[in-house]
């Protein structure tokens, strides 16, 4: 191969590899909250020096012997770059100001579509102008190997930007979560995938306009087909897949162009977006084909309407709650979703130090599923100023109800229901859930005994002799519990 | 490089990437994907050499228009990272810090 590769100074490349490191080691600082603000500083300077190197070897600026000689053409195209950075820059940083915790998916979501759309216009690029990104074999044609690492790049990045607008418009509430089911959509899908990989092989032989441009018309498509008929509570799962997608991506662009930053990072996220798939599933007891397949609470309360007959249930007042809760050792606080939409995570904090104040123990129990994607609950608690060693995991705390005096659910269903242990015909069974039932008082806020959690099941923590249903809103509960313990 | 070379490099850092994504507290997973979505923004090298580019000036207009892409998530990830965990910093607890500190100091 005659890939001009070579001719980048030796420091470009190493640059290119301390930047991967680098981004590694942000990565790596997550492993705890007091070292994570330091990777993340790391990732930016990795970035940085990227960016930097990118611009004084390979474009717009030549690289020299040893150093770069600009010409006034490459300053003008450096104009023009720099304000295409400025552009996206300021609009980067105000969306990321100014969005709510609570909208994080939806956010995460159209930054991975972004990533998938600009893979697919690199590849274009790459595509319409082979000699600039030197992957021109000996007989003039664009080398076989580089087109199939292009076919890859761009199918995964229009993959990518399709399923994530679709994943966008179901957490924005743009579109139902309700799943869209084809006829014959396995088929159909199936099909399209290996239209995309027949396509790739073809353009390996024939590099005309019409193959490339097939190759992204029917990976736009299957990107579409593949989110809509996934449901609303597997968005955690097809957050996570896209996640991972978007580094795919960026890892073939990578083996297009044989550069190690783009390689490293690529690899980096793709697996991270794997394995936090494959967390999500886990917590949900679904298979990743399963979730893939799609269909997922089509049927929500068709099954559960008919068990629900009038079994009795007791309903508290905010009043007994606070009398309960200020008399208790130990409190665990489990919130899901609905706490969150509710935004009653300020005053439930508010509640909590009120509470320590009088010599309770607070602690909040998190389900990995408990937000719309994975750690989204930590987010939010945090961001209420909850402190986070207070905060622990399904399997930290479960083994700790049995000792507890109050376990206070608050926007949460799916995942304190004991069906998921003891019937194996509910849609939830297998899944793990919090041992709530061990706790001498269960506390459960709900806005009305009609509605069911996601699942569509039925709960029988509801009709436990234990079990306290506060029917409220869930900020106004909260709020009325904070009054009635300053008296 | 040839592309042995580059597929070594692959294979590790998908081993690499393995085992510090386990590491990673599961309080964090959200800044986590937060910053691998800007991380893998580092995609705008390519978009940088296609804007340069010349002789074809639609090559150079997708590349410019992938600059800006690939910008609003770069700065977009970075700085919403940045901003959660800035949350999760220790936090002084109103209820057990008591008031003595700040008389003494003064």
């Amino acid at each position: 191969m005659n890939l001009n590769h070579a001719i980048l100074p030796s420091w470009a490349l190493l640059a290119y590899l301390a930047s991967g490191v680098l981004f590694i080691l942000s990565l790596r600082g997550l492993s705890s909250p007091n070292s994570a603000r330091v990777g993340n500083r790391y990732g930016i300077i990795g970035m940085v020096i990227a960016i930097i190197t990118t611009l004084l070897t390979q474009a717009p600026i030549p690289p020299g012997d040893w150093w770069p000689r600009p010409g006034p053409h490459d300053l003008v195209t450096l104009a023009k770059i720099l304000a295409a950075i400025a552009i996206g820059g300021a609009i980067g940083t105000i969306t990321a100001r100014r969005i709510a915790m609570t909208d994080m998916p939806q956010l995460v979501a159209a930054f991975h579509s972004l990533v998938g759309l600009a893979a697919v216009l690199v590849g274009w690029a790459a595509y319409l102008n082979p000699a600039t990104f030197a992957i021109i074999g000996a007989d003039g044609l664009i080398d076989p190997l580089s087109r199939v690492e292009m076919g890859l790049g761009i199918a995964i990045g229009a993959i990518t930007f399709s399923g994530s607008l679709i994943a966008f418009a179901k957490l924005n509430g743009n579109m139902s979560g309700a799943p869209i089911l084809l006829p014959l959509r396995h088929v159909i899908n199936l099909g399209t995938v290996a239209a995309i990989l027949g396509l790739i092989g073809w353009f390996t032989q024939d590099q005309q306009h019409w193959v490339i441009a097939a190759i992204t018309a029917a990976a736009f498509l299957i990107g579409f087909l593949l989110i809509i008929p996934i449901g609303g509570a597997d968005m955690p799962v097809v957050v996570s897949m896209l996640n991972s997608y978007s580094g795919w991506a960026a890892a073939a662009m990578g083996f297009t162009l044989h550069n190690t930053a783009m390689i490293i990072t690529g690899a980096l996220v793709g697996s991270s977006g794997a394995i936090l798939s494959y967390i999500m599933c886990k917590a949900m007891n679904r298979s990743f084909i399963s979730v893939i397949a799609g269909g997922f609470g089509a049927e929500a309360g068709s099954g559960g309407e008919e068990a629900r007959t009038d079994r009795p249930w007791k309903r508290g007042s905010a009043e007994d709650a606070a009398f309960l809760l200020s008399e208790a050792e130990q409190v665990i606080i489990i919130p899901g979703y609905g706490m969150a939409v509710a935004q009653a995570q300020h005053v439930l904090r508010e509640m909590a130090d009120r509470l320590k104040a009088e010599g309770v123990r607070v602690k909040y129990a998190i389900h990995p599923v408990a937000g719309r994607m994975p750690g989204h609950m930590n987010v939010l608690l945090a961001e209420a100023n909850v402190p986070y060693e207070d905060v622990f995991e399904l399997e930290d705390i479960n083994s700790e109800f049995a000792q507890t005096d109050v376990a206070f659910i608050i926007g949460a269903n799916d995942v304190v229901n004991p069906a998921a242990k003891t019937d194996p015909s509910s849609p939830i069974y297998g899944m793990p859930v919090f041992d709530v039932e061990k706790a001498k008082t269960i506390m459960f806020i709900k806005r009305s005994m009609g509605g069911v959690g996601y699942a569509g099941v039925d709960n029988d923590v509801f009709y436990m002799d234990q079990t306290m249903m506060l029917l409220a809103d869930a900020k106004k509960m909260v709020e009325d519990i904070v009054k009635a313990l300053q008296h | 490089m040839d592309f042995i070379s580059i597929l070594s490099i692959f294979t590790l850092a998908c081993f690499v990437g393995y085992f510090v994504v386990w590491a990673v507290t599961p309080a964090l997973h959200t800044p986590l994907m937060s910053v691998t979505n800007a991380i893998s923004s580092v995609i705008v090298v390519g978009a940088l050499i296609a804007s340069a580019s010349e002789g074809d000036g639609l090559a150079s207009g997708l590349g410019l228009g992938a600059v800006v892409l690939a910008s609003i998530n770069i700065f977009g990830g970075f700085s919403v990272t940045a901003r959660m965990l800035a949350m999760f910093k220790r936090k002084e607890r109103p209820a057990s810090t008591p008031s003595p500190k700040r008389e003494g100091s003064k």
